[in-house]
């Protein structure tokens, strides 16, 4: 029921009306500029995954008018989205913040690539002595080699 | 394989990795997807406001109404429920019926705030459906709405004596929710 | 009576689908051929009934039988022929009647073209493969039957979404899905070869066509995504980092590893055991984008109904797929390492450089989509992770990668020679850095320039280092030969396209980010937006009528230096039913940017409309990028060592591993 209902509110809500209109913006460009990187950064909280900036909801298009409201009366871009997250929760940032939750979001990635490096490089350094002996080719390799220099000319391989 | 195979043995443990790493998934999954049939809808946004005072705010009334528009001093001195509703909405409709039977039995005022609703559509929507609101504040533009973190109508707030929210309920109220949530901490709050 | 006949085929498909699970398994653990030889006729009886079922449901659809319940949910007589049928695959159920319909295709495929394979190795593959198709099959029949009447039926059907009413969305899914599931082939070849406990250079050869094609339907797929939403969203962007989106972009980038790793499991017998756990894991990742995408625990912008209860059917099917085939991993992968011998500066290791990267950049992405749900499970509070995440993190993987694509092709296997390799490509360095000046002299220097030199010099640097790559194995001392030019394998030829088309699409992802322009005004008829030297001119706004839809229909002029450029002719479209409102922007493209006008509300008494005009420079590029990439699949899929059915494993004494 509950989904239901919030269904039926965002749809009434995404009725009508579009992304940024003319009548919202500020007169100062560089104001503006910055209201629209704001609204960048803010999550809609009624349609999901969606910018407050590209949507066409109307809770969003008051969150846009807002924002701009803030900056107008001299916020900056870090407190106008602390505004927000005060009353609707991290959840409304795109970009999560750095705090103790998103550690592991963060740093999982560098994580990641440094444990796979480091199998890949001990792969690498023990090969190296094993590698400085050329090996024999097997004879499938070498008939393998000999029909590709036969019919492909020079250059032993191909690749995807 | 008649492969000459490398000189000491690989070692086997790495290999389990994927699997603990596919289990903690799979079980992550799983707690979500109970949690979700349990209730816990994602797209409910729980309110981060929970425990704090009710945000500043001095709302309009609705031309002709007995009592005034709404404003934080209003809420201070009594445990009182804040609904947010608009005429467009389906599911306040819903609802409403509820609301009207518990104003007549007189437990806690009910403060409506009036969402992104014309007021001729708020009045004629009350005089058709009953109206059960102590105060109701216009909110044309979402500044209350956004000030209370909403995401959709119909949403109540329980706020108490001090003017301090206590509980946010998304959705309509049902006589279920009423019995077993609100009625219980309202119970409690008086006290 | 055809739609009940195509449920009974459907219920029988299952039947088969277990024949060819559990025989050719017990026939190849056993010895005996005549329970292995099975698993063919299975394998293709199979992909007839689903075949069946999935046109008898496209039949219902065709003919508006609203006593069907799929059809009266998603359909209606008035929409178009085309989205008649295209509404088949535009809802859970129907969608996956064809998901299974496409897998046991794939089944049958393995069963006609694997003449060549070892019969317990074939036999193994199909009967996973069957294993798969019994699971979801089941999944259809008990939790998702597009197949159930309706007493009394409805004269009408709800409609389809208008969004999806559309030829790009049309034909997105059947192509993904052709990309998901077609890694299926390569998860039972990867599960077989476990239970065989053998992996090499002819099992790689086997894998490595059937990885290909999946990679080509689901690089266009993404991308026919990609360009729909480009179109149709109304606002030019083209690619939004949202949770399904995601789901099949993970795939494609350990499919892409794959695609890699199989080269060196082919070429060097290395790599054995990674290369069976990518199989393995992307194809467990589509089945994870399945699951997501229906069971309701993500939230996306175009996630299907979501039912838990569905979910919990799909989540113990996961559980048992990915679960089971872990498991086998852990157990049998030492039972099929060896080799493994490596040299830093090689092909080989650049290789196992590009696995790095693609592995790294898939899980950073898996990452960020799960971490909401993970931060959920935990009750660490809600959070969104959204587009910017992804850019921070994702952009500083791919940069390297597109470096080193550049390089890796030079090096020879076994004991490359960077001095050498960077010395051929100094004329590459040399455009790269030209390309950097250039930018910024034509750009001007600020943080999104400097960003945005860096991502047109290495575009440059990959393009003219492929190109560079393909003129050393076509030219000779006497200069460019002919003779070279038509002998080089068509597998070389593929590498070359799809690094081409990698290069074409950095650039396009740069130049679309970094220069995207947009102008937003109300205007009165003949006043206009000027926007990246065009002036574009609002003429009028007059109301069409589509077959199943009325329309707003704005008529703009454009002219560049007072010369007439086109007449654009955006539209905004109302759709009854379902009652919804659609944008569909005018676009005009001179190959290199697009002018993308969009018409919005009415503004005002006098006649003014809200019109939004972007510049989108370089987003054609996008997509000669993409179409580049899977041209160079499907050439190198024409290589006569990737043929199906070419490979041929040598008879014994088995192909044996140098010893290195």
């Amino acid at each position: 029921m509950k989904r239901i209902a919030l269904f039926i509110a965002a749809v009434v809500l995404s009725a009508a009306a579009f992304a940024v209109e003319p009548g919202e913006r500020l007169a100062d460009a560089n104001q503006e500029a910055r209201a629209r990187e704001v609204s960048k950064a803010l999550r809609c909280v009624v349609c999901q995954n969606e910018t407050i900036d590209d949507s066409h909801a109307e809770l969003a298009k008051d969150m846009r008018l807002l924002v701009r409201e803030r900056i107008k009366a001299g916020d900056s871009n870090e407190q106008v989205l602390s505004y927000m997250v005060q009353r609707y929760g991290d959840f409304v940032l795109l970009k999560p913040r750095m705090t103790g939750e998103t550690l592991v979001l963060w740093f999982g990635p560098l994580i990641v690539l440094v444990l796979g490096g480091f199998i890949v490089a001990r792969r690498l350094r023990k090969a190296q002595p094993a590698a400085a002996a050329p090996a024999a080719l097997s004879a499938d390799e070498a008939r393998a080699l000999s029909e590709l220099t036969k019919n492909e000319s020079a250059k032993k391989d191909s690749a995807p | 394989m008649s492969s000459p195979e490398i000189s000491a043995p690989p070692k086997r443990w790495p290999l389990v990795v994927p699997l603990v790493v596919v289990i903690a998934l799979i079980a992550l999954f799983g707690k979500r997807l109970a949690d979700v049939e349990g209730g816990d809808d994602p797209r409910l946004l729980p309110t981060v406001l929970l425990n704090t005072p009710f945000p500043e705010m001095d709302l309009a009334a609705l031309p002709n109404r007995a009592f005034g528009g709404l404003a934080t001093t209003d809420l201070k001195g009594e445990v009182s429920l804040v609904n947010v509703w608009g005429s467009w909405c389906v599911a306040c409709l819903a609802e409403h019926p509820l609301l009207v039977a518990l104003n007549k039995e007189k437990t806690v005022p009910i403060h409506g705030i009036a969402w992104r609703d014309p007021p001729e559509a708020s009045l004629k929507w009350l005089a058709q459906h009953g109206d059960p609101y102590t105060r109701v504040g216009q909110d044309p533009r979402s500044t209350a709405a956004i000030a209370l973190g909403v995401t959709g109508a119909p949403e109540t707030f329980v706020v108490d004596a001090q003017g301090v929210i206590r509980y946010k309920h998304i959705g309509p109220i049902t006589p279920e929710v009423w019995q077993t949530k609100l009625a219980p901490l309202i119970a409690q709050l008086k006290k | 009576m055809l739609i009940e006949l195509g449920h009974f085929a459907l219920a029988l498909a299952l039947l088969v689908a277990l024949v060819q699970g559990t025989m050719p398994l017990l026939g190849a653990a056993r010895g005996n051929p005549a329970w292995m030889a099975m698993a063919e006729p299975a394998a293709i009886v199979q992909s007839l009934l689903c075949a069946f079922a999935f046109a008898a449901l496209t039949h219902a659809y065709i003919v508006s039988d609203f006593s069907v319940i799929g059809v009266a949910q998603n359909s209606h007589t008035a929409k178009p022929l085309l989205y008649k049928i295209s509404g088949v695959w535009g809802n859970h159920e129907g969608s996956m009647v064809l998901w299974i319909t496409v897998l046991s295709v794939f089944g049958a495929a393995v069963a006609l073209f694997g003449a060549n394979l070892p019969r317990t190795l074939k036999a193994r593959t199909l009967a996973v493969q069957g294993l798969i198709g019994a699971g979801f099959i089941t999944f259809i029949l008990f939790t998702s039957n597009p197949f159930i009447r309706l007493n009394p039926a409805p004269a009408q059907g709800n409609g389809l979404n208008p969004l999806l009413q559309d030829p790009g969305l049309a034909f997105h899914p059947p192509m993904l899905y052709l990309g998901y599931v077609g890694f299926s082939v390569a998860f039972s070849f990867a599960v077989a070869a476990l239970l065989e406990g053998r992996v090499d250079s002819a099992w790689a050869r086997w894998v490595r066509p059937w990885t290909l094609a999946a990679w080509v339907f689901l690089t266009l797929g993404i991308g026919l995504g990609s360009w729909w939403a480009y179109y149709e969203l109304g606002w030019g962007g083209w690619w939004f980092w949202d949770p399904v989106e995601n789901a099949s972009f993970i795939p494609w980038l350990t499919g892409t590893a794959l695609l890699h790793s199989a080269i060196v499991v082919e070429r060097r017998e290395a790599l054995k055991s990674w290369t069976i756990l990518l199989a393995i894991i992307t194809f467990s990742l589509s089945l994870l984008g399945t699951f997501l995408v229906r069971s309701g625990i993500l939230t996306s912008v175009h996630a299907f109904a979501a039912d838990p209860a569905r979910g919990v059917f799909v989540l113990a099917l996961l559980a048992v797929a990915i679960g089971g085939s872990f498991t086998l991993y852990a157990f049998r992968a030492p039972a099929v390492d060896g080799g493994g011998v490596f040299s830093p500066i090689s092909r080989e290791g650049g290789l196992l450089i590009n696995n790095l990267l693609l592995t790294t950049a898939a899980t950073t992405v898996l990452l960020g989509t799960l971490y909401p749900l993970i931060a959920d499970a935990l009750e660490l509070g809600k959070l969104s992770v959204g587009a910017p995440y992804f850019n921070a993190v994702f952009v500083p993987l791919m940069a390297p990668l597109v470096i080193l694509t550049g390089i890796g092709p030079l090096l020879a296997w076994k004991r490359g020679d960077l001095a050498g390799a960077l010395q051929r490509l100094k004329a590459a360095a040399g455009l790269a850095a030209l390309a950097l000046i250039a930018t910024l002299a034509l750009n001007g220097v600020d943080l999104i320039n400097i960003a945005a030199a860096g991502g047109m010099a290495i575009a440059v640097w990959l393009f003219a280092a492929s190109v560079t790559e393909w003129l050393s194995r076509v030219r000779g001392q006497d200069g460019l030969s002919w003779q070279r030019i038509v002998n080089l394998p068509r597998s070389a030829y593929g590498m070359t396209c799809a690094h081409l088309g990698m290069a074409v699409l950095v650039a396009g992802v740069t130049g679309a980010t970094a220069w995207k322009e947009e102008r937003i005004e109300s205007l009165k008829p003949g006043e206009h937006i000027e926007l990246a030297g065009y002036r574009v001119t609002f003429n009028t706004a007059r109301d069409v009528r589509g077959p199943n839809y009325a329309a707003l229909q704005g008529e703009y002029t454009v002219t560049r230096d007072g010369a007439a450029v086109a007449t654009m002719r955006p539209e905004k479209r109302n759709f009854s039913q379902p009652v919804q409102q659609t944008t569909e922007a005018a676009i005009h493209t001179t190959g290199i940017s697009d002018l993308y006008v969009v018409i919005g509300d009415m503004d005002g008494a006098e006649g003014a409309f809200v019109t939004r005009v972007y510049h989108e420079p370089f987003v054609p590029f996008l997509w000669y990028g993409v179409l580049l990439m899977g041209l160079g699949g499907l050439v190198s899929l024409s290589d006569r060592r990737h043929r199906i059915g070419a490979a041929r494993r040598v008879s014994a004494p088995t192909h044996a591993l140098p010893a290195e």
